[in-house]
């Protein structure tokens, strides 16, 4: 029996007139691929009872092995669920066309329901013959071969071959090369957090040599900037803050681990050592100070003062948020699902989520921290240690001696337990410490320890550890990764938009690189594609609205860092100073008082220069953030996070218009155009505030609003003030409060706030 | 309807992995709620959730118990605490005097309902309520008790109930957000367990439906006012002229999405006035502010944030939440207990009783609770006039009004000791179930998928409780 396609189905080279107006994704491919065209839909709608947890498994039945799919069934020996080539004969196809309520999958009570194209694709892949493969991303990437360029004058490198082949394919073509002023914002902001000066922008708009932009990238990389905009990323990763969190959330010191990934970013430390040092200075031979203070990484969850808590409780909530940041951050699988059973959709059992929590458990430490306790395992920071032995600390000649978190194992002290439902008192059979089989077997090879750990991480063999960090990294440049989960590259994540760019990156980055973030950072920002212009093609976005095809550069809006640092810097406000302990730039009264509580609840601004310092250094109250970085989308920090939201509400238009720190930078950059508002002529500053607030220059029609904004705001404070006479005297020269209402609107403009 | 905070979104607010799928437009999605909801008719479409941070003592205020009383000082039998974990607080104590409450209890109205004497005016109108005495949790401490109050998890991260409301449903005004939070601070504590902003945070949902919260003073909304010298025709001419210039970007980039920004600036500036407006309380008449009691004009009580919680929703905000904070008593308990009932008596029946007259009660529903119970023995040394009482997770008692309850009821009930439910018991995602429920809402169909999962405010559990809907 055959069934009847409800829906056209258009093959995906098909010409563009008749794909004109279906989006990507309602296209079926003319080769259905397994793995990124049937198995998400297998994930989503089938795993959750036909999947890799054993305990709700139904009907003895998985879709999500070879086995599964293909063998006899279990409960219905003549029967198979998928018999390649010949879908009528496959009990799946049965059941997701079936009308019949007692035969349909997934069944009414699921919630879950097929749409008519997932259920053409899972026919159609069985047609074709039902080619399986396993999961995509636990194949280790090989670098794929690069052929023939597809826009010979486009392609500055491979990143461009893959992205234009895509394109080409599409029939599209690129972009043109965004203007110098934009470009040279964009890479400003993505390397350093940071606008340029107007007279960086003159210089480069002056040099017209090849390597005028190249140059820019090179000294954008060894500026010490680069660390801080590094670092502000990581910082969200590895849920850095200033107080401990949970209810009570009093003041710790946790800073000088800050200072030290500032440094080692700026220091260009490889990633695999970046991240070894961080799981397991501690463990390494012979560890150096600097290797043990990196350690403190593990330590940046929150810890509860909550009397009266039972501390194994917490205990227990501490260790599974260190295997949970590491398995999310830096593997890309979401193994927190699989705590209190077997994960639902990817193949890590429960007993593999606590073989790897046994890495992290091993700690000789408190569940239930006093007031003022410098929580164990530490070591001491004062002056004349930071001095000596760790030089990239900034430390304040004010500040007395106190207590780093690092890691610290002590053997012996604990087994770690399959725990039942996840519950820290219902321990059952004793586990090992080891990662999840599927990935790559953590064999004899490797230590029993975070070491091992770390080095099973950065193995030849490893599938994920390279792919996850060039996604993450692609995603800081444009907006979004390759896979547009960063955090999880298990069934129901994402596919990648580019595979076989994903693992070039991948493969050139463990193997060519060496792991050398600065210079693969470099391959991105080289590249044609970064360098596209970000002006939308709307014909391609009518077909693909998330731009995945990059046809041209996503415009996105700059973080909650960004967007309170370029108000400073492009003012003159900004204090260029790196590290050191956190800072209290002013915010609304009362914000902690309001929370009530007896610890952490006078908030008292720092004054001078503390007030503009860069926003990473802004004192993070775990359960009072700062509230205009929270508008825009800045993490909690109490967990892990490796993509923040990108939303616009009205609460961020309140902060750019009215917060202080928004309105201020304003004054002072009109006031620091003092000699030109005293002999200069409208139009000269006009241009040069828009000029510093947008970096780019005002055009003829722009320049027009601008005009008339400054003079009907002249007459409108004339109106308003009845001091109209008072006015005309002194409008030979130029009206201070009317530019600063001028600056202040720059600075709400759209594309101030957007990265372009 | 218009919509609410959030006014226009970006696309990138929806699903990831749902890329490609044609897209309702970004308007309808928040006017109409991100899910084609509700599932079925709804009974209510406001919520006043008085929120009584602390966990105040159920055997002081409504869950009356006699033989407690006469086993006043007797050691808690084993039998009935069956293991029962207790706090770090009491866990080391020798033993677990039984105590009743100092104070008398009475029935109320035709309803016949158990209150104490400390809530006198509560029980005027306890013929409108539909008291739930066998609610009950299963975390032991302030932080994940309340979290899970909030967001149907003991630990950080998931969305507010609000912000679920707003994602669910979307708003149903154009002036002001669809999910406001108060906070006040009780007298019965001189220091009480804090708040966090994330209780009202919106988890992995978009930033559009955070709870914003309002503060009595100049700025009731975090920047809300000019700065100084700054207008409001003033404000109007600069965002004109911002307009112009973002149109003429809009036409330069193509991205239709910079007029979502000039819409967020739009309903910026109708907050800047719809908000000090309805945060304005003095013209009330006197009849009224002397309804909620002697604190009313007060900025920051509870009595004054019950009747701005009034005011939101005849403006139709969807989620008003208030914090009421200091109901822990460990120790000091008839005194602080008293103060702290004081507190909220009067405005709490007020408010009831004026959305009643002002024909809102039907379709708003007021709940009130805290996010445990308080345990049948002493904590520390039971003296004549003195004790005090530890967390309690396995029965305690809140009340609600209106928006489709059945009035007039007591609904559950715990042992002769008042430790353990009796019949009936309501946990945690039993009542989250109910009242999105009452909200058209199936429980079980409202889902946001993150990270490959598909959350519910409920988890993998919950049930309506039938019998309590009118």
């Amino acid at each position: 029996m055959g069934y009847k396609f409800l829906v056209q189905i258009l093959p995906a080279n098909s010409s563009p007139s008749e794909q004109s107006l279906v989006s990507i994704s309602q296209v079926i491919p003319q080769k259905v691929s397994y793995n990124f065209d049937v198995k998400p839909i297998l994930s989503d709608k089938c795993f959750a009872c036909h999947g890799p947890d054993a305990n709700t498994r139904e009907a003895d039945l998985r879709l999500d092995t070879h086995d599964g799919l293909f063998n006899t069934l279990i409960q219905s020996p003549d029967k198979k669920a998928v018999v390649p080539s010949e879908p009528d004969k496959s009990e799946i196809i049965q059941k997701i066309f079936s009308d019949d309520p007692k035969i349909q999958m997934p069944p009414m009570d699921s919630n879950l329901s097929l749409t008519q194209i997932e259920k053409e694709i899972i026919y159609q892949w069985i047609e074709q013959g039902a080619p399986f493969s396993e999961h995509w991303a636990y194949i280790s990437p090989v670098k794929p071969k690069i052929g023939k360029p597809h826009f010979p004058h486009w392609e500055e490198n491979p990143i461009d071959w893959y992205i234009g082949r895509k394109i080409h394919q599409r029939r599209w073509s690129p972009s043109r090369l965004a203007d110098k002023e934009t470009l040279l914002r964009r890479v400003y902001f993505d390397l350093t957090g940071l606008p340029p000066t107007i007279e960086a922008i003159d210089a480069f708009l002056a040099d017209d040599s090849d390597d005028a932009y190249l140059k820019v990238v090179d000294n954008l990389l060894e500026s010490p900037e680069y660390g801080e905009r590094m670092a502000s990323i990581w910082l969200d990763i590895s849920r850095y803050a200033d107080t401990h969190g949970y209810q009570d959330d009093l003041e710790r010191f946790m800073w000088p681990w800050r200072d030290w990934v500032i440094h080692a970013y700026n220091e260009n430390l490889p990633y695999d050592q970046f991240i070894t040092w961080q799981l397991a200075g501690d463990l390494l031979p012979n560890p150096t100070k600097e290797q043990i203070l990196a350690t403190g990484f593990n330590r940046n969850h929150s810890i509860t003062q909550e009397g009266g808590v039972i501390p194994e409780e917490y205990r227990v909530e501490y260790v599974a948020d260190r295997a949970n940041t590491t398995a999310r951050s830096l593997l890309g699988i979401t193994l927190e699902c699989a705590r209190c059973h077997d994960h639902k959709y990817d193949a890590i059992s429960q007993e593999e989520f606590y073989g790897f929590f046994g890495f992290f458990n091993k700690v000789d430490e408190k569940g239930l921290i006093d007031y003022g306790e410098f929580p164990k395992p530490r070591i001491p920071i004062n002056k004349e240690i930071a001095t000596q032995d760790f030089p990239f600390i900034h430390f304040p000649d004010s500040i007395g001696e106190f207590y780093l978190m690092v890691m610290e194992d002590s053997p012996g002290i604990r087994q770690t337990h399959i725990l039942d439902r996840g519950q820290y008192d219902a321990p059952t059979k004793v586990v090992a410490p080891k990662t999840p089989e599927a990935i790559l077997p953590f064999t004899d090879e490797f230590q029993n320890n975070r070491l091992g750990l770390a080095n099973w991480l950065f193995n030849d063999e490893n599938p994920l550890t390279a792919r996850v960090t060039v996604n993450r990294l692609w995603q800081q440049f444009f907006g979004r990764g390759l896979v547009a989960t960063p955090d999880d590259f298990g069934n129901q994540g994402a596919n990648p938009t580019h595979p076989d760019l994903l693992d070039y990156l991948a493969y050139t980055f463990q193997f060519e690189d060496q792991w050398d973030t600065k210079n693969f950072i470099k391959r991105i920002v080289l590249s044609a594609t970064y360098r596209q212009s970000s002006s939308i093609v709307q014909e391609h976005k009518i077909i693909d609205p998330q731009n995945t095809y990059l046809t041209y550069f996503p415009r996105y809006r700059l973080s909650a860092e960004m967007i309170r640092d370029n108000a400073l810097a492009t003012s003159g406000l900004l204090v260029s100073k790196i590290g050191g302990p956190s800072v209290k730039p002013p915010q609304p009264e009362g914000l902690w008082k309001e929370k009530g509580g007896n610890g952490l609840v006078e908030y008292i601004p720092d004054g001078g220069q503390a007030k503009y310092r860069r926003s990473l250094y802004t004192f993070w109250k775990r359960t009072v953030p700062p509230p205009n970085m929270l508008i825009f989308d800045a993490a909690y920090r109490d967990f892990c996070t490796v993509e923040r939201q990108k939303t616009s509400t009205p609460l961020q238009s309140l902060v750019l218009m009215n917060d202080p720190q928004f309105t201020q930078p304003a004054e002072y950059l009109v006031d620091s155009y003092d000699h030109v508002i005293q002999n200069g002529s409208l139009n000269e500053l006009l241009t040069l505030l828009y000029r510093s607030i947008t970096c780019r220059k005002p055009d003829f029609e722009e320049l027009q609003h601008l005009i008339e904004f400054y003079n009907s705001t002249l007459k409108l404070d004339s109106l308003e003030t009845e001091i109209l006479e008072t006015k005309m005297e002194i409008n030979s020269k130029l009206n201070r409060s009317a530019l600063i209402e001028v600056a202040r609107l720059i600075y709400n403009l759209d594309i101030t706030t957007q990265k372009s | 309807m218009g919509f609410g905070i959030g006014g226009l979104a970006l696309g990138y607010l929806l699903d990831p992995l749902d890329f490609g799928k044609e897209r309702s437009s970004v308007v309808d999605m928040l006017q109409k709620g991100s899910l084609s909801l509700p599932h079925f008719a709804p009974k209510a479409k406001r919520i006043i959730y008085l929120f009584q941070s602390g966990g105040p003592s159920q055997l002081d205020l409504f869950d009356y118990k006699p033989m407690l009383n006469q086993n006043r000082g007797m050691d808690l039998p084993e039998s009935v605490r069956m293991g029962q974990r207790l706090t770090g607080m009491t866990s080391g104590q020798q033993n677990f005097p039984l105590t009743g409450s100092i104070y008398e209890f009475a029935q109320y109205g035709e309803s016949r309902a158990w209150l104490s004497e400390l809530l006198p005016y509560i029980g005027k109108i306890s013929d409108e309520l539909c008291f739930v005495k066998s609610m009950h949790t299963d975390a032991i401490n302030h932080d994940p008790a309340i979290t899970f109050f909030q967001t149907g998890s003991q630990l950080p991260g998931r969305p507010s109930f609000g912000s679920w409301m707003s994602y669910g449903l979307g708003s149903l005004n154009n002036d002001l957000p669809s999910f406001i939070v108060m906070l006040s601070k009780g007298t019965g504590r001189a220091v009480a367990q804090p708040l966090y902003s994330r209780l009202w945070g919106n988890g992995f949902l978009s930033s559009l439906h955070q709870g914003v919260q309002f503060r009595a003073g100049k700025d009731p909304v975090l920047y809300l006012k000019n700065p100084d010298g700054v207008s409001k025709l003033e404000r109007r001419h600069m965002l004109d002229y911002l307009a112009k210039i973002n149109h003429q970007h809009a036409d330069e980039f193509g991205d239709e999405q910079i007029l979502d920004r000039i819409a967020q600036y739009e309903m910026a500036f109708r907050m800047q006035t719809s908000v000090p407006e309805v945060m304005d309380i003095k013209n009330e008449p006197d009849s009224v502010l002397q309804m909620y009691g002697p604190d009313s004009l007060k900025p920051s009580t509870y009595a004054s944030n019950c009747i701005l919680a009034r005011r939101l929703i005849e403006k139709d905000v969807r989620f008003v939440q208030l914090y009421h904070v200091g109901w822990d008593q460990h120790e000091n308990l008839p005194a602080e207990v008293k103060r702290q009932a004081k507190d909220v008596d009067q405005p709490t029946a007020a408010l009831i009783l004026d959305l009643k007259q002002r024909g809102l009660l039907e379709d708003t529903l007021v709940i009130w609770g805290g996010e445990f119970g308080r345990t049948n023995y002493s904590q520390g040394i039971l003296t004549d006039i003195d004790y005090g009482r530890d967390h309690h997770p396995r029965c305690f008692t809140i009340f609600m009004a209106g928006g489709g309850i059945k009035p007039g009821i007591t609904y559950g009930q715990t042992d002769d000791l008042g430790y353990n439910i009796a019949e009936n018991p309501m946990h945690v995602h039993d009542l989250q179930a109910t009242i999105l429920h009452l909200f058209g809402i199936d429980h079980q169909q409202m889902t946001y998928k993150y990270q490959g999962r598909r959350f519910r405010l409920t988890d993998v559990h919950g049930n309506v409780h039938q019998k309590i809907l009118a």
